[in-house]
């Protein structure tokens, strides 16, 4: 181990900054962050220890105690529990006789639950090792356990376990024409440096991610800082339950991407580039390597590209299980090496960024679309789409329709459209944006995609009217409390009380205050947080509790007040060790004695009333 | 003509590179705060400093001081907001005032009487948190920490240690140390470290001097928070 | 007199402390009884509180018959008041609740020291013990906190001279302590 250690911290220059990609690899060997790596790498990449359990105990996919030669991970997205995710769960987990969350007792494979893995249009879905698993039913996972029970390497298992389609359904102006390889930089070249952030700026591109801040002023921006050595990163951590757009851009448009990236990089004067790819996406990673290699070949990355003097270069970065990396000040922590907290702001990353430099960061469909503005210049872009958002948006489509999977449409187009054309009948209400945006009912279908109506970084899971609004809430709850980076008190305690209150709710052992009191945690852990996370992780509930307040409300008993933990259940322990089983060896949940209600009473008693 | 800020209504000049925070201590206001001390780089985690800057929530003890920004401090909604935020740390932890020999120079607990937190409101975590006595002279007591990071940033900054860091994601936080065994014993700690004597709660402590100074006598006892606060840290600001 | 102010008081997992402490207001007691009378007390010897007015209740809920006892009074007393830490958040008896409860009643009744004749009691008139220690707003709704270990004399005066008076009890900042 010693010497694999000493050889992936040399291959990684001894760079800190490289932890993450470092303990992928031990990982990946080992199943585990032994203790001894731990202190060779803090030798070695001269940084305390603590940084780096710090690190391994912020992201999911890393684990100081061993894990199953074979890790096997299930999504836990709504869209997959809507593909019968639970049964087949329980099911992988008699089949390999494994317990969730555990290691079975040979070591050979570990089961667990994972946050939405991108793959909403063919789940449910999984990860083995980091590779990505679609379309799980019985029969594969009967092959599955076969194999790992075989002890099969992955390289061995049939293809079709693996296979992740791009189902396009509908292209608009950016998905419709591929631009040739180079096309853009030479376009922007040709026009000029200057001339191509103009056109850009009149295009009206905003960024993709979802708030939508002008790609041009911050491109601008960060050209105009004091610093010269600046970085432009390309955020693909789409970790937004119900999103994968990105993964369809990046297997298909790469060189887009690239492109857009490089384009930026002009623009700023930046020398390198990062592409933060999910650690989900895994299996897209060669790829993207060897695109990168190719491109490095013609011309379009490295030293002096196409003969203009422009040095650029771009490294892959993947994470590893941590939907808070999406923020883009935590993923520039993530690049460097550390936990993914974010930061305050400002700074803001155009001015202090990747280590501490000016940076820019944008989306994947960002870097796609200033690529084909330089190539087909802004009015191509500007002519398409509403007065405030200009362009066409490429959505992720999941949940209950009959063609999931990603679409484009102007900006302005109205959710029914959208509906009618992926096959959704019978709609009870759409997820527009994932758990972090807002749900809407079918009395909203008129709405429009746009920054000024529905913003949406792309994820739109459809719910027909067989479904539960409450089972997506009890979900997309208990995503964000395990998703909260614990950095501030608000979200970190916060989104756990909302956990429990939602529990508390939806088990129907609320009573007469509860909604309330969870409108009030709402607003606290959105007014309070410190990044997007917590302001958005109250949405699911507060978005719903406004159109559906009678689904909450009868959830509640007609009592004054239910604890929230099961009273009997809290005897059994007793109960088991004095083996007793009488009626006084027991508890109600409610008081049935106590039917009266009774309400908190205003002070002013007077005597004797 | 320098520049000011308003809170609450009151001018107040500041300096540029200085916080709402450091103008405010500057000039005698108090904003509650736990994860802050003005000798350490500003953290912004405990979020109990919140004022609303221009309308909108920001934290004083990261968010610059710029010309003519409107700060509200002690309105009625962030007293009762920053209360049920003071809630949330006992909730979490496991605070149980009365066994812990902080009691009366806790600064969470001075906050809480500061802001008349009565209860506890949501419901207790009770999580399962160790005590490291392991140390002869300094012992943590994880059961009181509410991760404002002091004890990192003393120990990094002043100290040139890094004997302590915070660990794992969202509610399974923790306060880590660097030795291999995990116990305070094997790091290069010492009880005259800064970090040692900075915890604003009762899970860092210095061993064997819990109870010089008996409970009725200590500092929050009879003075608010407020003055003491802005009668020591004020003296800091500018260090 | 028929319209006293009806008072009833208990202690849950409590050590009566606060009881001691309220009988500390001393002299005002005499003032006191002049408005309230006792209910449900320690120093009735009512067994069972009936339609009060203010429960004062110390002590959190470890037990099944904590859980009916609050209960009770509750159901009974139009203002519930949570009196002291251990009501309000379990106190120093939830320093049990990270140990589990087959490991304490294994410590106190089998194998610790000194243990003869081991057995887990199991008389029906026992009440068992719950896996934790809850405060008691986790169990029935409550109106009013007076927090310290225990309140003093000051706190019970100030608060119930407030109710009596028909203001909104409030407590100034040196009647606010854990402690």
């Amino acid at each position: 181990m010693r010497q694999f250690i000493q050889g992936i911290a040399e291959n990684s220059h001894y760079q800190a900054t490289h932890l993450l990609q470092i303990l992928r690899q031990i990982q990946s060997r080992y199943h585990y962050i032994p203790e001894a790596a731990i202190e060779q790498l803090s030798g070695l990449l001269n940084i305390p220890r603590t940084q780096i359990i710090g690190v391994v105990e912020f992201y999911s996919f890393f684990h100081l105690a061993p894990r199953g030669q074979y890790e096997l991970l299930i999504s836990d997205s709504i869209t997959d529990h809507m593909l019968g995710k639970k049964d087949l769960f329980d099911y992988l987990a008699k089949k390999l006789d494994v317990a969730v969350g555990e290691v079975r007792e040979d070591g050979v494979v570990s089961l667990d639950n994972t946050s939405c893995t991108g793959m909403c249009d063919q789940g449910p879905a999984g990860l083995v090792n980091g590779l990505a698993l679609t379309r799980l039913d019985q029969s594969g996972i009967d092959k599955i356990a076969e194999l790992i029970n075989q002890q099969k390497p992955l390289d061995e298992w049939p293809e079709e376990l693996f296979q992740v389609d791009d189902n396009i359904y509908k292209s608009g102006l950016l998905l419709n024409q591929q631009i040739e390889q180079g096309a853009a930089l030479r376009s922007a070249f040709k026009r000029g440096i200057k001339e191509t952030l103009k056109e850009i700026d009149y295009s009206g591109l905003r960024g993709r991610g979802g708030a939508g801040f002008k790609t041009a002023i911050k491109w601008q921006f960060c050209s105009e800082e004091q610093q010269t050595e600046r970085y432009v990163v390309c955020n693909a951590d789409e970790g937004e339950p119900g999103t994968f757009k990105d993964r369809v851009l990046l297997n298909a448009y790469a060189d887009q991407v690239f492109e857009g990236m490089t384009v930026c990089a002009a623009i700023i004067g930046a020398k390198q580039g990062f592409l933060y790819l999910r650690g989900e996406y895994l299996h897209l990673y060669d790829k993207l390597q060897s695109i990168l290699e190719q491109r490095r070949q013609n011309s379009l990355l490295g030293n002096n590209i196409l003969d203009t003097g422009l040095d650029f270069d771009i490294e892959i970065c993947l994470g590893a299980g941590a939907y808070i990396c999406g923020e883009e000040s935590a993923l520039i922590e993530s690049l460097e090496g550390k936990a993914g907290i974010p930061r305050n702001r400002p700074p803001y990353p155009v001015t202090q960024g990747y280590l501490g430099k000016p940076t820019v960061v944008n989306n994947v469909e960002t870097f796609l679309a200033a690529a084909g503005i330089a190539v087909n210049g802004s009015d191509w872009f500007a002519n398409i789409g509403t007065e405030k958002s200009k362009g066409t948006k490429i959505l992720s489509i999941s949940g209950d329709c009959a063609r999931p999977g990603i679409y484009e449409y102007p900006f302005g187009t109205t959710i029914q459209t959208i509906l009618n054309d992926c096959g959704a009948d019978d709609v009870l209400g759409v997820q527009v944006g994932g758990p972090s945006g807002t749900f809407i009912s079918n009395q909203e279908f008129d709405r429009k995609l746009a920054f000024e109506d529905l913003a949406t970084g792309g994820s739109f899971i459809i719910f027909n009217s067989s479904r539960n609004i409450l089972d997506m809430v009890h979900n997309f709850a208990h995503f964000f409390a395990h998703e909260s980076c614990g950095f501030c008190t608000p979200c970190r305690v916060g989104t756990s009380l909302l956990q429990k209150q939602i529990d508390k709710i939806v088990e129907g052992h609320g009573s007469a205050g509860d909604v309330v009191a969870l409108e009030e945690l709402c607003q606290l852990v959105k007014n309070y947080s410190h990044c997007g996370l917590g302001q958005t992780a109250a949405n699911p509930i507060l978005t719903t509790l406004e159109r559906y307040p009678d689904l909450y409300q009868s959830r509640l008993k007609e009592i004054s007040f239910e604890p929230g933990f099961d009273l009997d259940g809290a005897l059994e322990t007793a109960r088991r060790m004095a083996n007793r089983n009488d009626a006084g060896a027991h508890l109600a949940q409610t008081d049935a004695s106590g039917s009266r209600p009774v309400a908190s009473l205003p002070p002013s008693m007077a005597v004797g009333e | 003509m320098s520049k000011t800020i308003t809170i609450d209504g009151k001018v107040i000049p500041f300096e540029d590179g200085q916080t709402i925070m450091d103008a405010a201590m500057a000039a005698g206001v108090y904003i509650p705060h736990l994860c802050h001390q003005p000798e350490f780089t500003p953290h912004g985690s405990c979020k109990l400093c919140t004022v609303k800057v221009n309308g909108r929530n920001c934290s004083a003890c990261t968010y610059p001081a710029m010309d003519g920004q409107e700060v509200l401090n002690e309105t009625q909604e962030l007293i009762d907001d920053r209360k049920r935020i003071t809630q949330m740390l006992f909730v979490e932890g496991n605070h149980l005032c009365p066994g812990c020999e902080k009691t009366g120079n806790c600064q969470l607990q001075a906050v809480a009487y500061h802001l008349n937190m009565l209860d506890n409101h949501f419901p207790a975590f009770y999580p399962e948190r160790e005590v490291d006595a392991s140390h002869p002279e300094v012992m943590i007591d994880h059961n009181r920490c509410i991760f404002c990071t002091l004890c990192v940033r003393a120990s990094h900054e002043k100290d040139g240690k890094d004997v302590f860091a915070i660990s794992g994601r969202g509610i399974h936080k923790h306060l880590i140390v660097n030795a291999e065994s995990g116990l305070l014993k094997d790091t290069d700690m010492a009880a005259t470290d800064h970090a040692a004597h900075i915890c604003p709660t009762g899970a860092i402590l210095i061993k064997r001097t819990g109870y010089q100074v008996p409970i009725g006598e200590r500092i929050y006892d009879h003075k608010e928070i407020d003055q003491v606060s802005l009668a020591t840290e004020h003296l800091k600001h500018g260090e | 007199m028929a319209n006293k102010i009806r008072v009833a008081t208990t202690s849950l997992a409590g050590c009566f402390g606060c009881h001691m402490s309220f009988l500390d207001i001393d002299e005002r007691m005499l003032q006191l009884v002049e408005v309230v009378e006792f209910d449900r007390s320690p120093i009735t010897d009512i067994e069972h509180c009936t339609n009060c007015d203010i429960g004062l209740i110390e002590g959190g809920v470890c037990n099944s018959e904590n859980v009916h006892v609050l209960r009770e009074f509750r159901n009974n007393c139009k203002i519930l008041v949570a009196v002291g830490a251990c009501a309000i958040n379990g106190g120093l008896p939830a320093m049990r609740n990270h140990i589990p409860l087959e490991e304490c009643l294994n410590e106190a009744y089998l194998d610790g020291i000194g243990v003869e004749n081991p057995q887990i009691p199991s008389d029906i008139e026992l009440p068992l013990l719950l896996n934790q220690v809850h405060p008691i707003h986790e169990i029935v709704k409550i109106d009013y906190y007076l927090p310290g270990c225990p309140p003093s004399a000051d706190v019970f005066w100030k608060f119930l001279t407030d109710l009596i008076e028909g203001r909104e009890p409030s407590l100034p900042y040196e009647l606010v302590h854990y402690d």
